[in-house]
């Protein structure tokens, strides 16, 4: 049985050792026991800039912090990210202010919270931004890993973390987690699956279900999907040609979205998008929903097939 | 640079509604109301208070001027010209491609600007993070924001009130430039806001109220902001819109509309220039 945590936890942990740089400021609204950004906060109130609960003013004062030469880090749950949306936009993806914006309880995994704080488009609109880094890692080891490499990116960044716990691929594995580099898990040459975050699970299990009807399958855990790993997707379409993308977030300018539109203008292979069928959530425990909004291992196991039988 | 006197503060004010005037007219764009109401309280900033190095936009330990309504670009842009930060040639360039004087002031364009702006209500917050960053740094440095009156619409705008009181921001000061005008109307017709100082005052700041155009009285209250030290400052300057030419003032018509070629040499005209 493997280890169980949440990213989330990954991100207080990183936040706490990058302390040592004192450079590294950490913005809160009221979330910070839910983000983990409180271990920081313990340990270093001085740098620790509660903006209640107030998002907007919360990325700005990070913008005018970055542009003092401080590293900020501003987390909040994903979809409060998005109500300061054009503060990230004009204020800090713009003038490229390396402010680095953690927003966790993301995708309907967040669970029983409900529709409201299911946020399922937040990296699609993240992804529209020039300037912006995207991540969403799936275990607590790679979310470590991503956001020590923050403070060196020199821009800005959006991380999306998740509320509960997962099974943990990576420990003893943190070196081979690079920004913008695509991990390769499992090796197959029937079809490649690229997944991010909590989906991760989901295509690995996959991948189990179809070595026993006999489909050799690779899983990718994407946990950049900007800038976006093109070199390895155009590999994998080559080699397996065909693709499948899952992701808890909606099908619409996702990972799904971000590969597709990699694929069409460089090596167009038949591929399936698993994700959020242009619809919200509920109330439910986090099994449920994915069941729900088919994103379950089951359904990449078929979404596999179909993609399969559309090779010419 | 010496201390500029007050006559000189108003003669420097003077040349920059010239080139308010001149640089909207140019681009047939632009916003030349609001330029001409605050431009006072800039360049007594700028020639009397301001720690920056013109020679050295960049300087970490600058104080910093952030410019929230950042329509109002022509007003800065002048101003940065008559301090050396840019060239008078480089005000053709404003709204011209590849310009520095871009339609909104550009930290990634201009030397001097310290902020991007051009979305309303952000300002304040980002000044406050320059505030926080100083008291980090241990540094005696301040942040100036100028806001105009009907930015306060924005809700944006409370939550930094309210963020900086609670932090104590000292260092952080704050000019609301009242010219009672914005997009489409007077702000009593778009959006009443009833009583401003006593608004920020039940926020917690330190509130003074100036007639924004007497030089004497911005000189003044730029001295008792620095009185102020253990939270923010606001001072409420009533202002006219397009103030200095006369078919300007007040009118909201010229909120967001250039000069013609006629009331371009009327608005030069009155504010000294012979044809």
């Amino acid at each position: 049985m493997s280890r169980m945590a949440a990213t989330r936890d990954g991100y207080g942990d990183a936040l706490l050792a990058l302390a040592d740089n004192p450079k590294v400021v950490v913005l809160e609204a009221d979330l910070g026991k839910s983000t983990k950004s409180l271990y920081f906060r313990k340990a270093h109130p001085e740098r620790t800039i509660s903006c209640g609960i107030g998002e907007q003013n919360m990325l700005l004062v990070g913008a005018g912090l970055a542009s003092s030469g401080f590293i900020p880090f501003a987390s909040t749950f994903a979809i409060f990210t998005e109500r300061a949306f054009e503060q990230m936009r004009n204020g800090v993806a713009r003038p490229n202010l390396a402010v680095h914006v953690c927003g966790s309880h993301g995708g309907t995994h967040t669970g029983t919270d409900g529709s409201s704080a299911q946020s399922i488009e937040d990296l699609a609109i993240y992804r529209t931004l020039p300037n912006v880094v995207v991540m969403h890692p799936c275990d607590d080891v790679s979310t470590k890993a991503l956001t020590m490499q923050l403070p060196e990116l020199g821009g800005p960044s959006y991380m999306r973390t998740a509320r509960n716990k997962t099974p943990v691929l990576y420990d003893g594995r943190e070196n081979e987690i690079k920004i913008g580099k695509g991990v390769e898990l499992i090796e197959g040459k029937d079809v490649a699956i690229i997944a991010c975050g909590v989906l991760v699970h989901e295509a690995i299990a996959a991948a189990k279900t179809l070595e026993e009807a006999g489909v050799s399958a690779t899983v990718v855990d994407m946990h950049t999907l900007k800038p976006l790993d093109g070199e390895l997707i155009e590999s994998l379409a080559e080699k397996c040609g065909a693709v499948v993308t899952a992701e808890d977030h909606s099908i619409i300018g996702g990972l799904g979205g971000a590969v597709a539109e990699h694929l069409i203008s460089t090596r167009p292979v038949p591929m399936e998008r698993i994700g959020v069928q242009d619809r919200f959530g509920e109330s439910a425990g986090a099994e449920e929903m994915l069941e729900m909004m088919g994103l379950k291992s089951h359904h990449i196991v078929d979404a596999a097939k179909r993609a399969i039988a559309r090779k010419a | 640079m010496g201390e500029m006197s007050i006559s000189e503060l108003e003669e420097m004010a003077r040349k920059c509604r010239i080139e308010i005037c001149k640089m909207t007219h140019r681009a047939q764009a632009g916003h030349p109301g609001g330029s001409l109401s605050e431009i006072d309280i800039l360049c007594a900033l700028y020639g009397r208070r301001l720690r920056v190095q013109t020679s050295n936009p960049k300087w970490e330990d600058r104080d910093r001027f952030i410019l929230s309504k950042g329509h109002a670009s022509p007003g800065m842009y002048a101003v940065l010209a008559e301090m050396g930060f840019i060239s008078h040639a480089d005000l053709e360039s404003y709204r011209v491609k590849g310009g520095v004087c871009q339609g909104h002031v550009d930290m990634k364009w201009c030397p001097g600007v310290d902020f991007s702006a051009g979305s309303l209500g952000m300002g304040l917050s980002f000044g406050m993070g320059c505030a926080v960053a100083a008291r980090i740094d241990g540094s005696s440095r301040n942040s100036y924001v100028m806001i105009g009156d009907g930015e306060m619409q924005e809700g944006s705008i409370w939550e930094a009130a309210m963020s900086a009181v609670h932090h104590e921001l000292g260092n952080l000061k704050l000019f609301v430039d009242c010219n009672g005008i914005q997009n489409d109307d007077f702000c009593e017709v778009q959006m009443r806001m009833f009583d401003i100082p006593a608004k920020w005052s039940s926020f917690g700041w330190a509130v003074k109220v100036i007639d924004g155009h007497n030089m004497n009285e911005i000189v003044g209250a730029i001295e008792w902001m620095d009185t102020i030290s253990d939270r923010p400052a606001v001072v409420i300057a009533n202002t006219v819109k397009g103030k200095g030419v006369s078919f300007m003032e007040n009118n909201p018509a010229f909120h967001g509309a250039a000069p013609s070629d006629e009331q371009l040499v009327q608005a030069l005209s009155e504010l000294g220039v012979s044809a």
